[in-house]
């Protein structure tokens, strides 16, 4: 895909600390949980950007972010040009039409007590001007339609439905008010692997017929890769490695990247006497209190004293076509057969 | 080694596998009607052997595992029929007191959710101590000392001064490593592990992956791992059985699975997977959603979801045929899946 001039979303040095307290009547600030810690990065109309990344590096805080949902501690959020994090009120409502989301765990993120009707129905009630009332009936049951579900069973609730239908729900929600862009925060890693696949189509299917363009956070590397135009890998709050699907599950520089992609697993068991795996030891530091310079070198193979002192800084580095966070950055033919 | 199992004719006379789970059969009696989970289940393992247990939710891979520990609730679970032998004694028949004795020593579990299997309030020395204390009736400072020896075997770092921490203070992966400590403590020959990797994320995987895998070769323990992750399976299992609806639909030697599937569950499942060819295109899925146990399917119950299916598979069940050797597939058309597979 070939970038258009003007990115729908672009995302300049984002950072989101929540504060550390202690005490109980007077709260004092002892730290702070540096959840994004400077992330950039530009999405296209029609584009899916995948985020991937353990637990705890801030994916799901960059997805509150860019729907406003959390105010950033510095940093920008352009929406079409227009800074998400400095609008209000009325503004800001219409800003958010324009960028939805569809939860992870299709079992939570629904109301037990709604109807479906209800349910995808709801953005109608806040937004009131996008569909008259007396539409909004059968703009709901168009929509169960185009997610692949019976637009009778309008007046059902949430436990009627198996777990694939409920995310087929919370998707048709997203699509309710016609946004441009639609954040998916692991919206298959709660359903049975033989359902993944129907959602994963019936995403990409919408993508094109609607032109959306998503940012699809999971932790599966080959769910991602499959969906995604472009992959940024995200360590600890930052963004280690940013670039095409090819140049990251083919030709990844960082040795965070190379190390999450030697330890999936693949699913055939042809040669896995011969595969070569680097596991990392330990887990990831805390965010609370991240190790100085480079936040990996604490489980990293090539780290060297510059990594204690410098932070490497997202950029593109001599011998490869996209940026990387690694002062050491070289492609490494041990890994990158996914 | 346990006292029960030199009973005369208990030790290795029917010739049969370390752990045998013989036609199955679980159901759970709820309000809404009769949950049948395990319907005809057969395995088994041997030592030093890794069996893989592959399927979705509700597929009642879990439930035949607590069946063979001892630990599922009844009520509401029913055994209804079958067996279970453990070197040759049926275990179901077993009083509890002697059942007590194989639990830990001779079968022993890590479950899936390590911080709810840990009990918070007490530090996790103490936990791993306990099964010394109790089955072996060591003493406080003794057990305490190996339970240390056994951390420090599943490379918990500084285990010495960790040994009093609650389990809220350790990291998930750390959490399954105390799991699994406490599996291995009185050298099992059986382990069951029970998606023990499903709650973590893929770096911590791979370390938990390849503790299991050393343990397993260091004490030639037989490993049951339950999962639904076709990528693990294909890293470490030496046999799989699929399930599907409480049946096993198709069993076979690892390789022979992934390269040529015997049934049409299985070939769904290899071919749904996301691949780098296949890039930009539909995935394949199989349609419709898994059985509802209240409900079942009458004949195969995969047959709404199946593209083989004729009206026979609406009538009859399909019986495990026999494919080859050690492979067998639950599907009255296994030849043609066989032939499309392999073409």
């Amino acid at each position: 895909m070939t970038a258009p001039a003007e990115p729908i979303l672009e995302v300049r040095d984002l950072v989101k600390h929540f504060p550390l307290t202690q005490g109980i009547v007077v709260k004092r600030q002892v730290g702070a949980i540096k959840a994004v810690d400077g992330v950039s990065l530009d999405l296209h109309r029609g584009e899916t950007l995948g985020v991937v990344g353990e637990s705890g590096c801030g994916k799901s805080t960059l997805a509150k972010l860019l729907m406003a949902l959390e105010q950033p501690t510095s940093g920008s959020v352009r929406i079409k040009g227009k800074d998400i994090t400095k609008t209000r009120g009325a503004e800001l409502k219409r800003m958010r039409r324009n960028i939805q989301m569809v939860m992870q765990d299709p079992y939570t993120s629904l109301n037990p007590r709604m109807t479906v009707g209800d349910i995808v129905g709801e953005p109608f009630e806040i937004h009131k001007d996008v569909v008259p009332k007396g539409g909004r009936r059968r703009k709901v049951q168009e929509l169960l339609d185009v997610v692949g579900l019976n637009p009778d069973h309008i007046n059902r609730y949430p436990h009627q439905f198996s777990g694939g239908q409920r995310q087929r729900i919370g998707i048709a929600r997203g699509l309710a008010l016609q946004p441009e862009i639609i954040i998916c925060d692991e919206p298959v890693s709660a359903l049975d692997v033989s359902i993944q696949a129907q959602v994963m189509n019936l995403l990409e299917r919408l993508q094109s017929e609607f032109n959306l363009a998503y940012i699809f956070i999971a932790h599966d590397l080959s769910v991602v890769r499959h969906i995604s135009d472009r992959v940024a890998v995200m360590y600890l709050g930052k963004i280690v490695e940013l670039g095409r699907d090819a140049d990251i599950y083919e030709r990844p520089t960082h040795p965070y990247t190379q190390a999450l992609l030697s330890a999936v697993p693949v699913p055939n068991p042809e040669g896995r006497e011969q595969r070569e795996r680097i596991i990392l030891q330990g887990d990831p530091p805390s965010p609370a209190n991240p190790p100085s310079g480079c936040r990996f070198r604490t489980r990293c193979w090539k780290a060297q004293d510059i990594c204690a002192e410098q932070v490497p800084l997202l950029q593109i580095r001599e011998g490869s076509s996209h940026p990387s966070a690694c002062h050491f950055a070289e492609v490494n033919d041990a890994v990158g057969t996914h | 080694m346990v006292e029960v199992l030199s009973e005369p004719g208990s030790r290795g006379t029917t010739g049969g596998a370390l752990l045998e789970v013989d036609n199955l059969h679980v159901e759970f009696r709820t309000r809404a009607g009769v949950a049948k989970a395990v319907n005809g289940v057969t395995y088994t393992v041997d030592a030093g052997e890794t069996l893989a247990v592959l399927g979705e939710s509700g597929s009642g891979k879990s439930v035949t595992a607590q069946t063979i520990m001892g630990i599922l609730d009844m009520p509401p679970g029913k055994i209804t029929g079958g067996e279970i032998r453990f070197r040759g004694s049926d275990l179901l028949k077993l009083p509890e007191d002697q059942r007590r004795k194989i639990r830990g020593e001779g079968i022993s579990m890590v479950f899936q959710d390590a911080l709810s299997a840990l009990n918070p309030v007490f530090p996790v020395g103490w936990q791993i101590a306990e099964m010394f204390r109790m089955h072996r009736g060591a003493s406080r400072s003794d057990a305490k000392k190996k339970a240390v020896e056994l951390m420090d075997r599943v490379r918990i770092p500084g285990a010495k001064d960790r040994v009093n921490d609650f389990p809220h203070q350790f990291s998930g992966g750390m959490r399954q490593r105390i799991m699994i400590a406490m599996a291995i403590a009185l050298d099992p020959e059986i382990l069951i592990a029970d998606e023990p990797t499903t709650a973590l994320d893929v770096t911590v995987q791979a370390q938990i992956m390849g503790l299991l895998a050393e343990l397993q070769r260091d004490s030639n323990m037989g490993l049951i791992l339950i999962t639904h992750d076709l990528g693990v399976v294909a890293d470490v299992a030496d046999k799989i059985a699929v399930m599907y609806g409480g049946r096993i639909v198709e069993n076979a030697p690892v390789h022979d699975l992934y390269r040529n599937p015997a049934h049409p569950y299985s070939k769904g499942l290899l071919e749904s997977i996301p691949r780098v060819d296949l890039k930009g295109q539909e995935l394949y899925a199989i349609k419709g959603t898994p059985p509802n146990l209240l409900d079942m399917p009458t004949g195969c119950a995969f047959h709404p979801r199946c593209p083989y299916k004729r009206d026979n598979c609406v009538t009859d069940v399909p019986p495990l045929n026999t494919v080859s050797g050690t492979r067998g597939s639950a599907c009255h058309y296994w030849r043609e899946v066989i032939d499309d597979s392999a073409s």
